[in-house]
């Protein structure tokens, strides 16, 4: 019970208002997912033409895929958010207090899950724009922000843990920018994987991005086949657990080292 | 009560080597009576700072244990976070948050709420003269005030006991002398302070107590009287042209019987001496001899200086220059 009032006052008064006082953090997150909706809806227009895309416009299957990959791509980064508190001694005040360790890792996740449905709003209303349509309707855009906040909650305990292993900004930029982009393309967010070769298609089936991108769009299209989705919502779940308990392990880790 | 008053802090034999061979503590003890500023004196990489890691459950040490408050700092973390305050070297507090705003979100952490958290945080603001700038974003504020909100933010639980690494490094002295009231005050109201400083003066004119730290050990402690008085003699302080001929005339009077132990500062030579007065024509002498300059030359009772000297076999601030190196 403590772990969750903790929790819920972290992330209230400290997360959300730092948020509140910098929004620009949510924003340049996005620049390079809306380059690459913008670039790649002009470059791959008629790629949905190609017989096994299964016809219809290519924004329509590009947007929920850059959804993804956004929330994937800004949750890599808060583990920046913890190497910032290492060398400002906020860490220091945290861990020094009665604050359980849980309660540092869900404000956070908490947070991220926030800012990841800010994002994700944005990116569909921009692809909307742009000609993409959702027969899911709300329903499916509804499963398509929980399943981007799955993959960012995911993404963002193994960025935390990762950032009390090393304690460097360099090391975690070289390991989000070697994880995400090959994560992303060994998915079907892009390109449908019936037209990959087979081994990407073998690999994307174990890859989370791709659990994450394939409910996405399924949720979004008509006819969703929920129990598909569903069953990849799982999956995303129980990564998300994993995750979360090894960040909040690492903290252990973390004081040891000093 | 009988005898001595409680301890509140206990270290014993704590040890503690990291990564690469580096032995950070090597066996330091010392133990710290109940509502008294304790001073842990110190060149950079003495170990003050694992010392106060280790003590505030940071960190944990290869051997040796540690109480805090009557509590086992090793087997009991919790309890031990729960009665103690600590401001580490960085700041601590969220810089986007008003002063106001970290204070609060403390006091929340800590399970205070409603109207006696609001009068908490605005009687602590009051106390640390950061009325004023409460509501303002921590970031804007001074070094001086930073470090105000520091203690402010740490206190508002009401904590028995407030740990202090460096507290006012990067200060100026108005700020030094602002903060040194503050927790004088606190110590007349019961609180038990340590803190860890390398600024000589400091430690003299502040703390009750003053354990001197070097290489991983407590190499003398007591009151800075105490201190002082431990050492026979006089101290020497000759001015000479330069770095240079101040190591020079070391060498020179090291090998007088009279002179206990000398140490260079800069261009000041730091000599002890049995007696001041007699042991002056033949230090002077001695140098003449030599062709060595001696612009002035002051005779002194011992001072702090002396005593880290004393003990360590090097001046405080050389010891500084080899930790920083």
């Amino acid at each position: 019970m403590t772990t969750v009032r903790q929790a819920w006052v972290i992330f209230t008064r400290r997360y959300l208002r730092e948020l509140y006082r910098q929004p620009v953090v949510i924003f340049m997150a996005l620049l390079q997912p809306i380059i690459w909706l913008l670039l790649f809806g002009a470059l791959f227009k008629r790629v949905s033409e190609i017989p096994g895309f299964g016809g219809g416009n290519y924004v329509t299957y590009l947007t929920p895929g850059v959804v993804i990959m956004t929330a994937m791509f800004g949750s890599s980064w808060t583990g920046m958010s913890y190497i910032e508190d290492m060398q400002t001694g906020v860490m220091d005040r945290f861990l020094t207090a009665p604050v359980g360790r849980g309660a540092l890792t869900a404000a956070m996740l908490a947070y991220q899950a926030v800012t990841t449905v800010v994002q994700s709003v944005i990116i569909i209303a921009i692809g909307w724009g742009m000609g993409a349509t959702f027969p899911g309707g709300a329903v499916g855009i509804g499963a398509l922000l929980g399943v981007s906040v799955l993959i960012a909650l995911a993404m963002a305990g193994l960025s935390n843990g990762f950032a009390l292993l090393t304690k460097q900004r360099e090391a975690l930029i070289g390991a989000s920018t070697t994880l995400v982009l090959p994560l992303t393309f060994l998915s079907g967010a892009f390109l449908s994987l019936s037209l990959v070769p087979h081994w990407i298609a073998d690999i994307a089936r174990y890859n989370p991005v791709n659990w994450a991108a394939s409910a996405a769009r399924l949720a979004v299209g008509s006819h969703a086949a929920w129990a598909t989705v569903g069953s990849y919502a799982g999956f995303l779940a129980i990564a998300v657990a994993v995750t979360a308990v090894t960040a909040t392990r690492t903290f252990r880790v973390y004081q040891r080292s000093m | 009560m009988t005898g001595e008053a409680a301890s509140v802090i206990e270290a014993d034999g704590l040890t503690k080597t990291y990564k690469g061979d580096v032995r950070a503590l090597d066996g330091l003890s010392f133990s710290v009576q109940a509502g008294t500023v304790f001073a842990l004196l110190g060149p950079n990489g003495a170990g003050k700072t694992t010392t106060m890691r280790i003590l505030t459950t940071l960190s944990r040490p290869d051997r040796g244990r540690a109480s805090v408050a009557g509590l086992d700092v090793l087997a009991r973390p919790g309890k031990v976070r729960s009665a103690i305050g600590s401001v580490s070297q960085h700041s601590g507090s969220v810089g986007l948050l008003t002063g106001r705003e970290n204070l609060t979100m403390q006091g929340s952490i800590y399970g205070l709420r409603g109207r006696d958290l609001r009068r908490r945080v605005t009687e602590l603001l009051g106390a640390l003269g950061l009325a004023e700038a409460a509501d303002r974003q921590a970031r804007t504020y001074s070094g001086g005030m930073r470090r105000r909100l520091d203690v402010a933010t740490v206190l508002v639980h009401r904590p028995t006991v407030l740990f202090l690494d460096e507290p006012t490094t990067g200060l100026d002295p108005e700020g030094r002398s602002d903060l040194w009231s503050v927790l004088t005050e606190l110590t007349s109201a019961g609180t038990t302070v340590l803190v860890t400083t390398h600024y000589l003066e400091e430690a003299d004119q502040y703390a009750a107590r003053i354990a001197i730290v070097d290489r991983g050990r407590i190499v003398a402690e007591g009151t800075s009287a105490e201190l002082k008085a431990a050492l026979r003699g006089d101290s020497v302080l000759l001015e000479l042209d330069g770095a240079d001929r101040a190591a020079q005339a070391a060498k020179v009077l090291a090998d007088l019987p009279t002179v206990i132990a000398a140490a260079t500062d800069g261009s000041v030579l730091r000599a002890r001496v049995a007696d001041g007065p007699s042991a002056l024509p033949a230090v002077l002498s001695s140098l003449e001899a030599k062709g060595i300059t001696v612009r002035s030359v002051t005779v002194a009772r011992p001072s702090l200086d002396d005593v880290y000297l004393h003990h360590t076999g090097r001046s405080f601030h050389q010891a500084e220059g080899i930790a920083l190196s």
